[in-house]
C-alpha cells in the first residue's frame, strides 16, 4: 500500500511538469499580453514594464527562470494584482474555496445519492421521473441562472438569507453559494447513482441475497449499494477538484473571496503568473484525489486491492 | 427412500402461471403448470432455453424480474407461498427453501468474504451475531469438501475457483438445514470432472440431510443418473412428468422423446493413412505472460501449450479435448497463428513457421475458425450479409457486388438458412441460427481446414444436433478438415475420428476416437470418461 502510494507520488511529478510546460506555452502563443489596455500604453512605459517583469527575454529562458522559482515555490508577482504574489493570493484565497467547496460537494454527494437510490428502487414509477426530471434541470441550468434566481427568492423577496458576501463565515452566508455550486453536481452524482444501483440490483449476487431471505434493507444498503458505490467513488475525484477549487461564476455573483475568479480573469487579462499559479493549483488537487480516490477504491472493492 | 410416493408433497405446485410485462404487450412464461415435490427425493426439471424451468422456480420464490407476476398456487407444507409479503416469505426463502445457481461466479458477493456471506444468512435466520456463526460456517466449509477452511473462510469470491464457489453456494444452501433444495443448472457453467464432484457432493448431502432437491437442467445425462422422478417442460407447460427410467425407456410425449434423441451419435470415419498433412504444428509451446505492471520487475510466464505436436489430414477431424485451462483454445488459436507461439507449422507443403500478419494473410482463407460464442462473435450492427461477405473484400476484391451477393445467397444456403437472412441484423436470430451464420462466414471463403472452437456449447442440445449434422454435411460434401475443440466428450466423439486429450497444456493421450473412449489408458482420460457418463454412485 505505502509503495503504491509512493509509486503514484512519484509518477505525479512528470505530470505536473507536463501540464506546467504545456499551459505556459499556450499561454504565451494566445495574442496580446497583460499590459495591453484598450488605450494603448506609451513606448517607454510599456519597454519598462516589460523589462521589469523580464518579459522582454528569450521565451525560453523566462520558461526557465519561471521552472526554477517554481520549484522553490516562488510562482512570481501577480501582473494584474501588482501589490501581490500570485502565492499570496491563493494562499488568500483558498480557504475560503476551499471551505465552500467542502460543504458544497458534501452535498452534492449525499443528496446526490439519496435522491439517485431512491429513484432506483422506484424505478420507472412516477416519483423515478419526478426526481430525474428535476435532476436533468440541475444539470442543464447553468449556475450563474440558479445563482441569481437563488438570490432573488430567499435574500431579497423573503430576506431569509444574505445576498452574498462571506460575513462572519457562518452558515447563513454559505447556503445559498453552496446550492448553486452543488445542485449541478448533484444532478450528477443522481443520475449517476440511479443507473448503478438499477445495474447492481439486476446482478447475480443480489438474487442470492433476496433468495437468502434477507431483509429488503440489508439487500440494498449491504450488498447493492457499496457495489454501486465504485462509479460514484470514480466521479468523486474531478468533482472534488473542480468544487474545491472554487468556481468563477458562484464566487462572482456571491462576492466569496476565493481563488476561483482568479482563473479566469487571469485569462483575460493575460495574467501569466496567476493563470499558472491557479494551472498548478487544481493540477495539484486532481492528482491528490485521484489517488485518495484509487485508494478508496481499493479499500471498497477487494478485487483492485493494492498490494 | 422406497416409500417417497406415499408421503405427502412438501411443496404443491397447482396451475402456477408467470408472465411478463413488456413493451410488445404480455409475454407467458409459465402457463399454468402442476408438481410435487416429495420429501428427501430428486425431482429434476428438465427442458431447454426458454421452456420456463428456472422461471417456474423463481416465481415460486418471489424471484422474479420486476415486470414479472406469478399467479397459481405453491404451498409448502400447507403454506401459500404465492403472494406472500416479503416478509412472511422471506422466513421460507433461505431457511426451508434455498437456492444454488448456474453462475457460480457471480452468485456470490465479490465484495465481501465468503465466511461472511455464509454467516450473514445463518444469522439473519437464527440470530446471533457474525462471531457465533463462524464455527458453523467453518463446520459447512469443511462440510461440503473446501481445503483448509480456517484460510479460506475469509477469502473472498474472486479468489475461488467456480467449483469451489459452487461448494461454497451449497454450504450457504445447508446452513439452515432446508427441507427443499433448488438446484438451478447447478453444473452448467463447471468442468465436467468438477460437475461429477459437485453432483456427488449433492447426492451425499441429500442423504445427510434428508432434503428434497429439485434439479433444473437441460442434460439428460445428469438427470438419468441423478433423478428419481423428472417432468418435462417446454414452452411454459408440462408435456410428461413420471419416475425417471419410465420417461427414458418409455417417453410418452413425442417431445420427451426428441430431446432423449437429440443426444449425439453417429460416428466419423477417419480418412485413408495415406491422406496427406493439410495443417500441422510440431513442438508447439505458449507463453503467457503474467502482467508484472508498471515499474515491476518480475514478469512470470505461464506456459498454456507445453510441446504439444500436431497434424491434421485432408478430411480428418481431430477432437481436441480437455477441461477449462487445459491449452486447448490455445493451441487451436497457435495453429492458425493467431497467437505467439514457438514451434514448427506448416499449411499443405508451406512452411508458415516465420510468416508475420502479411505474409499470413493469402493463406487466411483456406484456414478459418469458427468460435463458440454465437452472441458475441457477429457484429450487432452489421447485417448478417455484410458479417458473411466481409472475408471476401479482403481475399477476392475482384468480385462485383452481384457476384458477392451470390455468394452470400449460395453460402446461407449451404448451412441452411433463408437468403433473406442476408439482409436483417444478428439480434433476429436464435443461437443455432447464429452459429450457422459463423459457419457461413468461414464456409464463403472454400476453406480447407477449419477450427472449430466449442461451436456447439452455448445450444440447446436439439439445436447442437442440427450443428453437428451440419458440419459433418459440409465436411464430406467441399472435403474439409476440422480441429474440433470442445469439453463435451459426446459430441466429440460424434465429430471425430480422432481424439487428443490435453491437460495443463500438455497431451495426455491421443488415438482413435473408438480406441480412446473404449479403452482409455490415461487416468485422466478414465477420470474424464467416468465422469460425463457415470455420474453418480
Amino acid at each position: 500500500m505505502l509503495a503504491f502510494v509512493l509509486r503514484r507520488l512519484a509518477s505525479a511529478v512528470p505530470t505536473l511538469f507536463i501540464v506546467v510546460t504545456i499551459s505556459f506555452f499556450l499561454m504565451r502563443f494566445a495574442p496580446g499580453g497583460p499590459f495591453n489596455l484598450e488605450r494603448p500604453l506609451p513606448p517607454a512605459t510599456m519597454e519598462n514594464l516589460m523589462r521589469a517583469y523580464q518579459l522582454d527575454q528569450p521565451l525560453w529562458r523566462q520558461y526557465l527562470t519561471y521552472m526554477s522559482n517554481a520549484l522553490t515555490g516562488d510562482f512570481g508577482p501577480s501582473y494584474i494584482y501588482k501589490d501581490n504574489s500570485v502565492a499570496e493570493l491563493i494562499g488568500k484565497g483558498l480557504p475560503y474555496s476551499m471551505e465552500l467547496g467542502f460543504y458544497a460537494l458534501l452535498l452534492a454527494l449525499v443528496g446526490g445519492v439519496i435522491v439517485g437510490t431512491i429513484a432506483a428502487l422506484r424505478q420507472n414509477s412516477a416519483l423515478d421521473f419526478a426526481v430525474m426530471s428535476v435532476a436533468t434541470v440541475g444539470v442543464t441550468v447553468p449556475n450563474f441562472v440558479v445563482g441569481p434566481v437563488l438570490t432573488l427568492i430567499f435574500a431579497i423577496t423573503l430576506a431569509w438569507l444574505p445576498a452574498g458576501g462571506w460575513g462572519d463565515g457562518s452558515l447563513r452566508f454559505l447556503i445559498l453559494p453552496m446550492i448553486a455550486l452543488a445542485l449541478p453536481q448533484l444532478a450528477v452524482f443522481a443520475r449517476l447513482t440511479r443507473g448503478s444501483m438499477i445495474e447492481a440490483l439486476r446482478t447475480d449476487h443480489i438474487r442470492t441475497a433476496r433468495a437468502y431471505g434477507l431483509p429488503a434493507k440489508s439487500v440494498v444498503v449491504v450488498h447493492a449499494m457499496r457495489g454501486a458505490m465504485l462509479p460514484i467513488v470514480s466521479y468523486l475525484a474531478p468533482c472534488a477538484a473542480a468544487l474545491l477549487t472554487g468556481s468563477a461564476v458562484v464566487e462572482t455573483i456571491f462576492t466569496i473571496p476565493g481563488v476561483g475568479r482568479y482563473f479566469v480573469l487571469g485569462a483575460i487579462n493575460r495574467d501569466y503568473t496567476l493563470v499558472m499559479g491557479t494551472v498548478v493549483l487544481i493540477a495539484i488537487f486532481v492528482i491528490v484525489f485521484n489517488l485518495l480516490v484509487d485508494i478508496l477504491y481499493g479499500l471498497l472493492d477487494p478485487r483492485v486491492r493494492h498490494d | 427412500m422406497e416409500n417417497t410416493k406415499t408421503m405427502e408433497p412438501i411443496l404443491a405446485v397447482r396451475d402456477l402461471k408467470v408472465s411478463f410485462t413488456t413493451p410488445d404487450g404480455d409475454v407467458n412464461a409459465v402457463k399454468g403448470i402442476s408438481l410435487d415435490v416429495r420429501p428427501g427425493e430428486t425431482l429434476a426439471v428438465v427442458g431447454e432455453s426458454g421452456s420456463g424451468k428456472s422461471q417456474t422456480m423463481m416465481g415460486i420464490m418471489g424471484l422474479l424480474a420486476s415486470n414479472g407476476r406469478v399467479t397459481g398456487s405453491a404451498r409448502y407444507r400447507g403454506q401459500e407461498m404465492v403472494g406472500l409479503p416479503p416478509k412472511a416469505l422471506n422466513e421460507i426463502r433461505g431457511a426451508k427453501i434455498t437456492m444454488i445457481f448456474q453462475e457460480p461466479m457471480t452468485s456470490l458477493d465479490p465484495l465481501y468474504p465468503i465466511g461472511k456471506q455464509i454467516a450473514e444468512v445463518i444469522v439473519h435466520h437464527r440470530g446471533g451475531s457474525q462471531r457465533e456463526a463462524r464455527p458453523r460456517v467453518l463446520e459447512l466449509l469443511k462440510l461440503v469438501g473446501i481445503p483448509d477452511p480456517e484460510r479460506r473462510i475469509d477469502s473472498y469470491p474472486h479468489e475461488m475457483s467456480g467449483g469451489q464457489r459452487q461448494r461454497v453456494m451449497i454450504a450457504m444452501a445447508l446452513a439452515n438445514e432446508p427441507d427443499i433444495l433448488i438446484a438451478d443448472e447447478p453444473t452448467t457453467a463447471l468442468d465436467v470432472t468438477i460437475q461429477a464432484q459437485i453432483l456427488k457432493l449433492l447426492r451425499d448431502l441429500q442423504k445427510r440431510f434428508d432434503m428434497a432437491i429439485v434439479l433444473i437442467t437441460h442434460d439428460l445425462g445428469i438427470v438419468r443418473h441423478f433423478a428419481e422422478r423428472v417432468v418435462v417442460m417446454r414452452r411454459g407447460e408440462v408435456v410428461e412428468q413420471g419416475a425417471t427410467a419410465e420417461i427414458f425407456e418409455n417417453p410418452k410425449a413425442d417431445y420427451t422423446r426428441m430431446l432423449i434423441e437429440a443426444e449425439p451419435h453417429g460416428r466419423k470415419v477417419a480418412p485413408a493413412d495415406n491422406a496427406p498433412i493439410i495443417l500441422e504444428g510440431r513442438n508447439v509451446v505458449v507463453d503467457y505472460k503474467i502482467d508484472g505492471g508498471f515499474l515491476k520487475k518480475r514478469a512470470n510466464t505461464f506456459r498454456a501449450v507445453d510441446n504439444v505436436s500436431i497434424s491434421l489430414h485432408e478430411g480428418q477431424t481431430i477432437g481436441i479435448v480437455g477441461e477449462s485451462g487445459s491449452g486447448k483454445s490455445t493451441l487451436g488459436r497457435a495453429l492458425l497463428r493467431l497467437i505467439a507461439s514457438k514451434g514448427a507449422y506448416r499449411f499443405g507443403k508451406t512452411d508458415i513457421s516465420e510468416l508475420d500478419r502479411a505474409g499470413m494473410r493469402p493463406l487466411r482463407r483456406s484456414m478459418q475458425v469458427v468460435f463458440q460464442d454465437p452472441y458475441g462473435s457477429l457484429s450487432p450492427r452489421q447485417t448478417v450479409g455484410e458479417i458473411i461477405t466481409e472475408g471476401l473484400y479482403v481475399h477476392e476484391p475482384q468480385l462485383s457486388r452481384a457476384e458477392r451477393d451470390k455468394r452470400a445467397i449460395e453460402a446461407l444456403k449451404e448451412v441452411g438458412l433463408d437468403p433473406s437472412a442476408r439482409n436483417r441484423y444478428p439480434h433476429e436470430f436464435s443461437g443455432g441460427q447464429r452459429q450457422r451464420i459463423a459457419i457461413a462466414r468461414a464456409m464463403i471463403l472454400k476453406p480447407q481446414a477449419v477450427i472449430l472452437d466449442e461451436p456447439t456449447s452455448a445450444l440447446d442440445r436439439s439445436v447442437q444436433g442440427q450443428v453437428i449434422e451440419l458440419l459433418r454435411d459440409l465436411q464430406s460434401r467441399h472435403g474439409l478438415s476440422y480441429v474440433f475443440i470442445s469439453h463435451d466428450l459426446s459430441v466429440v466423439r460424434a465429430m471425430s475420428d480422432y481424439v487428443v486429450v490435453m491437460k495443463d497444456g500438455r497431451i495426455v493421450e491421443e488415438g482413435p476416437t473408438d480406441a480412446i473412449f473404449n479403452a482409455p489408458k490415461a487416468d485422466y482420460t478414465r477420470t474424464l470418461i467416468g465422469a460425463a457418463y457415470n455420474i453418480g454412485p
